[in-house]
C-alpha cells in the first residue's frame, strides 16, 4: 500500500482527482466472492417476485383476497340466511321490508328493548321480501366469482388444448380445426345462450343432493353455454402464439440439441404464450361475470331465490328511486372485482414478461 | 480415409411450394451437394444469401427431412432412428442470435439444456460446475449465469449460443454464419474464439458465411454455393490465388485487397442481372444466365463438379 501512495502525484487539495490510496486492490478471496453465481431462480418464482414489487398487483391481490375472505367467513358469523325471511322470535317479521342501512323493524326494536339482547345488524338494510340483503350480496359474489373462474377455467382447458393443437400440427389439421372454430365464432352468441339455456334449464334434472344439484341447473347450463361457445377465442389466441413461436429459431435450436416434442411445447412454447394465456384467463372472469349478469338480467341466470350480483341489480332496478344502495352494493362489487383481476392480469403479464424486466 | 468425419453425398432438399391454387413446385433449395469434412477440420462454405447454405447445414442435422442423399458421420449413415444419438455428436451455432435463444431462459438453462436432454449429470452440481466451465471456454462472466439472454450484446448471444452447442462435447459444429449479425471489431474476436476452441477441442467446423474474407482465414479449404450447388471446392489458398470458375472469380474479385498495386492490376468482374429465382432454375448450367464465358453447351447440360488437379474441384465447362 505504502508503496502505491508514494507513486501518487501530490493531489492539491480542491481537485477532483481520485484519491487512489481509498481503493485498495482486491484480494483473491474477494474476486472468488464475486465469481459466485447468484442463487439462480426458476422462470416463475422470479416473475413472482416481480409481480410482488407491483404496487397495483399487489392492491388488487389484496382486494380480492379480502373478498374471498369475506365471502367465505361473512355466511359463518351472520345468522341471516340468503333466502331466509328476517325472523324475531320465531314470528314472521312482515315489517322487515326494504329497511336502509343499518336500520331495525319495530318488531325487532320491540324484541331487543323486551329482552336486553341485541340483534345482528342489517348491515346493507334488507330487500323487499325481509331478506338481510347484506347476506345476499355476499352470496351473489361467491355466485358470480365462482361462475367466472369455473367458465374461465372451462374455457382455458378447451382452448388450450384445441388450439394447441391445431398450431403445433399446422397444415391441414389447422385448416379443417380453425374452420370449426370459424363457424361457431360467427353464431350469434347471446341468442344461442338463451336458446341453450332455455333448453338445458328444462333438459337438466338432477338427482337432489347431489353436488350438481347443489350447484343448481342454472349455474351448470351457465358453464356448458361457456364451454360451448367461449372457448374458441382462447383457442385462435393460443393457436396464433403458437403458430408465430415455432417459427423462431430457438425451437429449432432446441430441436438440434435432441429436445422431444413434449419437452418443447412444455419448455419452450408454453412459457412463450404464458404472459398471453395468463392476462386472457385474468380477464376472461370479469367477462363471464358480465355475461352471468346480463342472462340473470333477462332471467335466464342462476334461478331464485339463489342471487347473483347481476340478479341482485336486476331485481335493485324497480326501486331504484326509493332504495339507490339495493343497485349501489352490487355494482360496486362488480367494479371491485372486475378492476382488481384486470390490473392483476396486466401486473402478471409484466412481471411474466422478461424483457420489461427492471 | 478414416480421418473423414462427415460426408455428405448428393444431399437435395426441395420444398414445395405452392404457386398456383392447386399447383406445387418444388423450390430446390439445395440440389445435389456433396464433400467431405475431415477430423478437427474446417470446411467453409461461401456463396450469396438464399442460396442454400442454411439448408445445408439444417438438412445435415437432420432439421429437415433431406429429399435425397446420404450423411455419414464417422462411417455411419445418419437417419432418423439415430439422429438423437448424432445429436451429441454433431451441432450447431444458428445465424441469428437474437431469435436463436429463448427470451424466457436464464443463460444457465439454455446452456443447460443440452445437458438436461441427454442426462449429461448426475446432480445439480455437476450440472452447474459444467455450465459454468462452458461459460468460461467462451469467455463469458459467470455472474451472468442467472440473467436472461436479452440483457446481452448480439456478440455475447453468440457466445451463449455457441457454449449451448458445445456443451455435448461435439465432434462437429454447423456454424451458421455465426459472425454476419455482428459488428466487426466483435466478429474477430469471435472468430479467434472459434479457432481457440478447435485448438483446444479438436472439433470439425462446417463454417457458413458470405463473406469470402472471414471464411478464407478460418478454412482450410472452401465449398462455393451458387443456387442450392456446390460450384467449385479447392483448398483456401488456392481458391484464393487461382478461382477457376467464374462465379468463384468475380466473388474474390469483389473482395477488397489492402496492396493498391495488386489492386489496381486486378480485374473488377461485376455480375450483370439478378440471381434466378430457385423456383425457376435456368436449364443447363445454373450460372449461365451471369456468366460472360457462357457457350450454347452450357444451356444444354449441367457441368458436374470435377477434379482439375489438386483436389481442386470446379464445376464448369469452358474453365
Ligand atoms: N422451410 C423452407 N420452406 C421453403 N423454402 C425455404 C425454406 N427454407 C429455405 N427456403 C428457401 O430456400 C432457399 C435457400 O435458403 P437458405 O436459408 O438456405 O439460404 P442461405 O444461403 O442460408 O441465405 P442467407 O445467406 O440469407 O442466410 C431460399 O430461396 C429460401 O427461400
Ligand atoms: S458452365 Fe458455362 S455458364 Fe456455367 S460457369 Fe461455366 S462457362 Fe459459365
Ligand atoms: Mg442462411
Amino acid at each position: 500500500m505504502n508503496t502505491n501512495e508514494n507513486k501518487m502525484p501530490k493531489k492539491s487539495l480542491l481537485s477532483a482527482q481520485i484519491d487512489l490510496s481509498k481503493f485498495e486492490k482486491a484480494t483473491d478471496e474477494e474476486k472468488a466472492q464475486q465469481d459466485v453465481m447468484s442463487e439462480s431462480t426458476t422462470f416463475f418464482r422470479d416473475g413472482m417476485k416481480r409481480l410482488f414489487r407491483n404496487p397495483l398487483a399487489v392492491m388488487s391481490i389484496a382486494l380480492l383476497g379480502v373478498i374471498l375472505v369475506l365471502i367465505i367467513v361473512a355466511p359463518m358469523i351472520i345468522p341471516y340466511g340468503y333466502e331466509e325471511i328476517i325472523k324475531v322470535d320465531g314470528k314472521r317479521d312482515r315489517g322487515a321490508q326494504n329497511l336502509a342501512p343499518f336500520e331495525y323493524s319495530e318488531l325487532e326494536q320491540q324484541y331487543m328493548e323486551k329482552t336486553g339482547e341485541k340483534l345482528f345488524p342489517h348491515i346493507l338494510g334488507t330487500d323487499e321480501l325481509c331478506r338481510d340483503y347484506f347476506v345476499r350480496v355476499i352470496y351473489g359474489t361467491r355466485v358470480s366469482l365462482t361462475i367466472g373462474l369455473f367458465a374461465s377455467i372451462i374455457v382455458l382447458i378447451i382452448g388450450l388444448i384445441y388450439g394447441s393443437i391445431s398450431g403445433y400440427l399446422g397444415g391441414k389439421a389447422d385448416l379443417v380445426m380453425m374452420r370449426i372454430v370459424d363457424i361457431i365464432y360467427s353464431l350469434p352468441d347471446m341468442l344461442i345462450i338463451i336458446l341453450l339455456s332455455v333448453v338445458l334449464n328444462e333438459r337438466l334434472v338432477f338427482k337432489p343432493g347431489t353436488l350438481l344439484a347443489n350447484l343448481g341447473t342454472n349455474m351448470i347450463s351457465i358453464f356448458i353455454v361457456f364451454g360451448l361457445l367461449y372457448w374458441v377465442s382462447m383457442a385462435r389466441l393460443i393457436r396464433g402464439q403458437i403458430l408465430s413461436i415455432k417459427e423462431n429459431e430457438y425451437v429449432l435450436a432446441a430441436r438440434s440439441i435432441g429436445a422431444k416434442p413434449a419437452r418443447i411445447i412444455r419448455k419452450h412454447i408454453i412459457p412463450n404464450c404464458l404472459s398471453v394465456i395468463i392476462i386472457s384467463v385474468a380477464l376472461q372472469i370479469p367477462s363471464a361475470i358480465f355475461t352471468e349478469s346480463y342472462l340473470s338480467f333477462v332471467g335466464l341466470g342462476v334461478k331464485a331465490p339463489m342471487p347473483s350480483l347481476g340478479s341482485l341489480a336486476n331485481a335493485a332496478r324497480d326501486g331504484i328511486m326509493s332504495y339507490p344502495h339495493k343497485l349501489i352494493f352490487p355494482a360496486i362489487m362488480i367494479c371491485v372485482i372486475v378492476l382488481s383481476l384486470n390490473l392483476l392480469g396486466d401486473g402478471l403479464r409484466d412481471a411474466f414478461d422478461p424483457k420489461l424486466k427492471r | 480415409m478414416s480421418d473423414i468425419l462427415l460426408e455428405v453425398k448428393d444431399l437435395k432438399q426441395h420444398f414445395p411450394i405452392r404457386t398456383g391454387f392447386f399447383k406445387k413446385t418444388p423450390l430446390k433449395a439445395v440440389d445435389g451437394v456433396s464433400f467431405t469434412i475431415g477430423k478437427g477440420e474446417t470446411l467453409g462454405l461461401v456463396g450469396e444469401s438464399g442460396c442454400g447454405k442454411t439448408t445445408v447445414g439444417r438438412s445435415i442435422l437432420r432439421l429437415y427431412e433431406p429429399t435425397a442423399g446420404q450423411v455419414f458421420f464417422d462411417g455411419e449413415e445418419v437417419t432418423g432412428h439415430n439422429i438423437q444419438a448424432m445429436r451429441k455428436k454433431m451441432q450447431m451455432v444458428f445465424q441469428d442470435p437474437y431469435s436463436s435463444l429463448d427470451p424466457r431462459m436464464t443463460v444457465e438453462d439454455i446452456i443447460g439444456e443440452p445437458l438436461d436432454v441427454h442426462n449429461l449429470y448426475s446432480n445439480k452440481k455437476e450440472r452447474r460446475e459444467k455450465i459454468l466451465e462452458l461459460m468460461n471456454y467462451v469467455g463469458l462472466n459467470s455472474e451472468h449465469a442467472t440473467r436472461y439472454a436479452h440483457e446481452f450484446s448480439g456478440g455475447q448471444r453468440q457466445r451463449i449460443g455457441i457454449a449451448r452447442a458445445l456443451a455435448v462435447d461435439p465432434q462437429f459444429i454447423v456454424c451458421d454464419e455465426p459472425v454476419s449479425a455482428l459488428d466487426v471489431s466483435i466478429q474477430a474476436q469471435v472468430i479467434n474464439m472459434f479457432e481457440e476452441l478447435q485448438e483446444k477441442l479438436g472439433v470439425a467446423y462446417l463454417f457458413i458465411a458470405h463473406d469470402l474474407l472471414v471464411v478464407h482465414h478460418i478454412s482450410k479449404r472452401i465449398a462455393v454455393m451458387y443456387l442450392g450447388k456446390i460450384v467449385e471446392l479447392a483448398d483456401a489458398d488456392e481458391l484464393n490465388e487461382n478461382p477457376l470458375h467464374p462465379y468463384t472469380q468475380s466473388l474474390l474479385s469483389a473482395v477488397p485487397i489492402p496492396d493498391p498495386d495488386i489492386a489496381r492490376s486486378r480485374q473488377r468482374i461485376v455480375l450483370e442481372g439478378d440471381v434466378p429465382s430457385p423456383l425457376h432454375m435456368p436449364s443447363g448450367c445454373p450460372f449461365r444466365t451471369r456468366c460472360q464465358y457462357a457457350t450454347e453447351q452450357c444451356a444444354l447440360e449441367c457441368p458436374t463438379l470435377t477434379d482439375r488437379g489438386n483436389g481442386h474441384l470446379s464445376a464448369c465447362f469452358n474453365r
